[in-house]
């Protein structure tokens, strides 16, 4: 017996939670039909351009849109940036145009002169002692007595130093917009957003109009990752040229721009210092770890990552540098968190001669709790068994003959992923047809199809009897995408949705039945007393029942709802086999398997495609991904993607996916799942990369250059 | 100045600037918006479409180059509503996540079929190594075109779908 109204179906009874169910807005997409932001064009359309400062510190000295206004074709021309102004970084908004066609808004851009004054800037962080007068006050924190722990003779001491570089989130589909006034005070945005119930505040303010009157539609995204949550000065310019010119706007982004404001990770690099006892166990830990995150300061990542270590010194130090500012990147701050840590474990572990995967089982109880405690043991027997681990691993250092080394490595990381708040409408009308809305978006996750399985599980009914309408801020509010809250709101506010409207329907249909509501229940295709199949109707018969009246149940997820029906914190073990060119200096990735833990997993498909795509962005960072921007002109260099690397679909060798499911998974109900398998892969190919060649390269990226060097080789 | 180009099975005249890319000729102009730009200097392969049969990436052709050319875009592939096997495969095989570079993978892949019916593994990925997908994670990428090769070898023969646009 259910123990709580809003219980998930025992394992017994699900037709569709759990199984392998394709995407509903698939044959959308792969027939080209679906539309993406930057698909949207309104009729009288116009375009709309940003000219962008060419320094990493300027003030505006003067500015003259003159020839640009003069121009035919052009509809309207705003100055962002007035005489005075100063700029932060390359990229920085100056003038905003809006013209019949693209080319033409490019060509406007052109004509606008501004003169610049350049100031002083800093761009490049990784060498701390050149970055005086840029940093923040240090944070520091101690826990236990760390001098003392460090002085035991006893204890083997590991010392590395190891970092990540400021990447970006380079979407496929740029940041942008397509902005229409449909009234003198109300405006449609067609948004490339992470957050369509979230934003139309953001909008209303600067434009002094009302958030009712901003409606918000995103129907597909073609990536976001944490980069799409704000609405962006460019978009409320887009609102604006579109008022000026009397004509709808669409402005996307061009790729450099992309590249160089609409988003970066903040970097970490670090020395650490950690000590075990000869058995492996883990005593102290200090960290002296700094990055940046642009111009606006960041924060340490978790350190130490996962484990808590009992005596620790951790010092951090922000550095305000002048690139575009940070965004969330997908599992903000846990890789960079990760790799600092797993890669000094891993060090450590060379250093005891004792391979890495013991030394985490041994110091698995250091998880922040039991349950995490038995998740990593049971993630790392299962690794270690997909891997045949045991065979394959092999001490530091491939000895075998011949330029290609190759090695394994492994890391394990943490996320939260309970679920944002989340409220919905189930439609069921009388004709039988039934209808869930809320203001939620679908980033691509299968956001859309999670919902519609819980919402056909729930009436017994097939998906396709269920229509799932989302991406609209006119339905019911729904939380941001980010920070894999998703599957965990809008499962918890669907599900309930779903069985008061199913409730609601039983009340109606149970008196022509003879029995009492609760007797009844909804199973393939038909309303029908428990136990007694034959007397049951029809979904549609039952429906009739209704006369002219539909049913309008609501469903909410918030925080202390009644009935648990989702968690937070999972685990998530992930192992690299690589090969290394010790000529090249080349990193060729064999095979990366992850071992994750997500709670109940509602369509096992889409969960194991979150894991396999956060593995290739992995992947990309772990080998190729970097801002690079120029210490002499403060200018990134690489703001394409030629330079700005992506791992092809041949540069990722096999991927292999094991999702913990049945007894002490499932039973904690929906956990998020986007952030996670992100998180390893940059410690893990590291890893595998040092137990090939037998030393460490110290950062990401792992690029033949730091390869060769570390192997001393130029 | 004036084009003329057969698009998905419809002949149709317009007038363009030299300058028109004919991925901007086909998404503004012809309101096939299947078709995605992602990097815009031709590495992503968002903008893939078949030029007389072939994968061209449609960012870095001019309009004007495609006179009189047959193209084929996303749109074109589906016969009378009915999925062409690597649209199909893709959805079943879920070879598309947020889906933006999937038009460009599917003709890329559409491509690769036509010349090598029965690719292995290594030589899909190959094949399909000038597009880059940012979130679908590859893996399921190369199942769908596998899976579609054996569609379409149990149906139909590839270069009969591939005339038909």
């Amino acid at each position: 017996m259910p123990t709580c109204k809003y219980d998930w179906p025992p394992a017994n009874e699900r037709r569709l939670i759990g199984k392998r169910i394709s995407r509903i807005d698939g044959p959308a997409k792969s027939g080209g039909r679906a539309k993406y932001t930057y698909d949207i064009n309104r009729p009288g359309m116009l375009w709309g351009k940003v000219l962008r400062c060419p320094y990493a510190h300027a003030k505006v000295k003067s500015i003259d849109i003159s020839a640009a206004n003069a121009m035919p074709g052009v509809k309207a021309v705003r100055i962002m940036a007035d005489v005075g102004k100063e700029l932060l970084w390359e990229g920085a908004e100056v003038a905003a145009v809006a013209a019949v066609s693209e080319e033409l808004a490019e060509e406007a851009v052109g004509k606008i002169k501004v003169e610049y004054e350049p100031l002083p800037f800093l761009v490049k962080e990784e060498d701390l002692s050149k970055a005086e007068g840029y940093t923040r006050p240090p944070n520091i924190r101690k826990v236990g007595d760390p001098h003392k722990a460090f002085q035991d003779p006893e204890l083997v001491v590991s010392e590395g130093y190891y970092g990540a570089p400021v990447i970006t989130h380079c979407c496929l589909e740029s940041h942008g917009n397509v902005a229409e006034w449909t009234g003198p005070q109300s405006l449609r945005v067609w948004a490339s957003t992470q957050g369509v119930s979230v934003i139309a505040g953001e909008f209303a303010e600067p434009l002094g109009i009302s958030a009712n009157n901003v409606n918000i539609i995103c129907n597909y995204i073609g990536g976001g990752f944490g980069s799409k949550f704000q609405v962006d000065p460019w978009a409320i310019e887009a609102a604006r040229l579109a008022k000026d010119a009397k004509a709808p706007v669409k402005l996307m982004l061009e790729r450099d721009e992309e590249l160089l404001v609409a988003g970066c990770r903040p970097s970490a690099f670090g020395k650490v210092r950690v000590a075990a006892q000869k058995d492996g166990t883990l005593v102290a830990w200090k960290s002296e770890v700094w990055g940046t995150a642009g111009p606006g300061g960041t924060t340490s990542p978790p350190l130490p990552y996962v484990l808590r270590i009992p005596h620790q010194d951790l010092k951090y130090t922000a550095v305000n540098t002048n690139i575009g500012p940070a965004r969330a990147w997908r599992a903000p701050n846990h890789p960079q968190a990760c790799v600092l840590t797993m890669c000094a474990l891993d060090d450590l572990a060379a250093k005891l001669g004792m391979d890495p995967l013991d030394l985490l089982m041994k110091n698995a109880d250091l998880a922040p709790n039991e349950v995490l405690a038995r998740t990593y043991r049971e993630e790392l027997q299962k690794a270690a068994e997909l891997t045949d681990w045991k065979k394959n691993w092999h001490p530091r250092g491939d000895k075998s003959p011949g330029p290609i080394k190759r090695g394994m490595g492994i890391s394990m990381h943490t996320w939260g992923g309970n679920p944002h708040n989340s409220r919905c409408t189930v439609t069921i009308q009388p004709d039988g047809s039934v209808e869930v809305k809320l203001g939620s978006q679908d980033l691509g996750t299968g956001t859309r199809t999670v919902i519609n399985i819980v919402v056909a599980e729930t009436l017994g009914l097939p998906l396709e009897a269920v229509k799932v309408s989302i991406g609209d801020n006119r339905y019911p509010p729904d939380g941001a995408s980010g920070g894999s809250t998703t599957v965990g709101g809008v499962s918890g506010s669907t599900r309930r949705g779903a069985v008061n409207a199913r409730d609601a329907l039983f009340a109606v249909v149970a008196p022509s039945l003879g029995v009492q509501p609760d007797q009844l229940e909804a199973v393939d295709g038909q309303v029908r007393v428990k136990g007694d199949p034959s007397k049951a109707l029809s979904w549609k018969q039952a429906c009739a029942k209704l006369g002219v009246r539909p049913i309008e149940a609501q469903g909410e997820q918030r925080q202390g709802a009644e009935c648990k029906l989702n968690d937070g914190g999972v685990g998530g073990v992930q192992v690299a086999d690589v090969s290394v060119d010790t000529e090249t200096g080349i990193v060729r990735i064999n095979r990366l398997t992850a071992v994750q833990d997500c709670g109940l997993i509602i369509d096992l498909k889409t969960a194991e495609s979150q894991c396999y795509g956060a593995m290739i962005m992995g992947i990309c960072y772990a080998l190729y991904e970097e801002k690079i921007v120029d210490r002499l002109t403060g200018r990134m260099l690489n703001p394409n993607m030629e330079f700005y690397k992506l791992a092809g679909i041949a540069d990722v060798g096999d991927l292999q996916v094991h999702l913990m499911t049945g007894p002490g998974y499932d039973e904690r109900g929906v956990i998020g799942l986007g952030e996670p398998p992100v998180i390893s892969p940059g410690a893990a190919i590291s890893n595998a990369v040092a137990n090939a060649i037998g030393v460490r390269v110290p950062t990401l990226p792992l690029t033949p250059d730091k390869v060769l060097a570390a192997l001393g080789k130029v | 100045m004036k084009i003329r180009m057969n698009v998905n099975g419809n002949w149709r005249e317009d007038d363009v600037e030299p300058r028109t890319l004919l991925v901007h000729y086909l998404r503004d102009v012809a309101g096939l918006t299947g078709t995605h730009v992602g990097c815009e200097t031709s590495i992503c392969g968002a903008c893939t479409v078949l030029l007389n049969q072939e994968a061209v990436k449609s960012c870095t052709v001019f309009a004007v180059q495609a006179n009189g050319a047959q193209v084929t875009t996303i749109e074109g592939l589906a016969r009378e509503g009915k999925l062409h096997p690597l649209q199909q495969s893709f959805w079943e095989e879920h070879g598309l996540q947020c889906g933006f570079c999937t038009p460009g993978m599917i003709l890329v892949a559409h491509q690769l079929l036509c010349r090598n019916p029965h690719p292995t593994q290594e030589e899909i990925r190959k094949g399909l190594e000038g597009n880059l997908c940012r979130c679908t994670g590859y893996q399921h990428i190369v199942k769908a075109v596998q899976s579609a090769a054996s569609k379409m070898s149990a149906t139909e023969p590839v270069r009969a779908v591939a005339a038909a646009g």
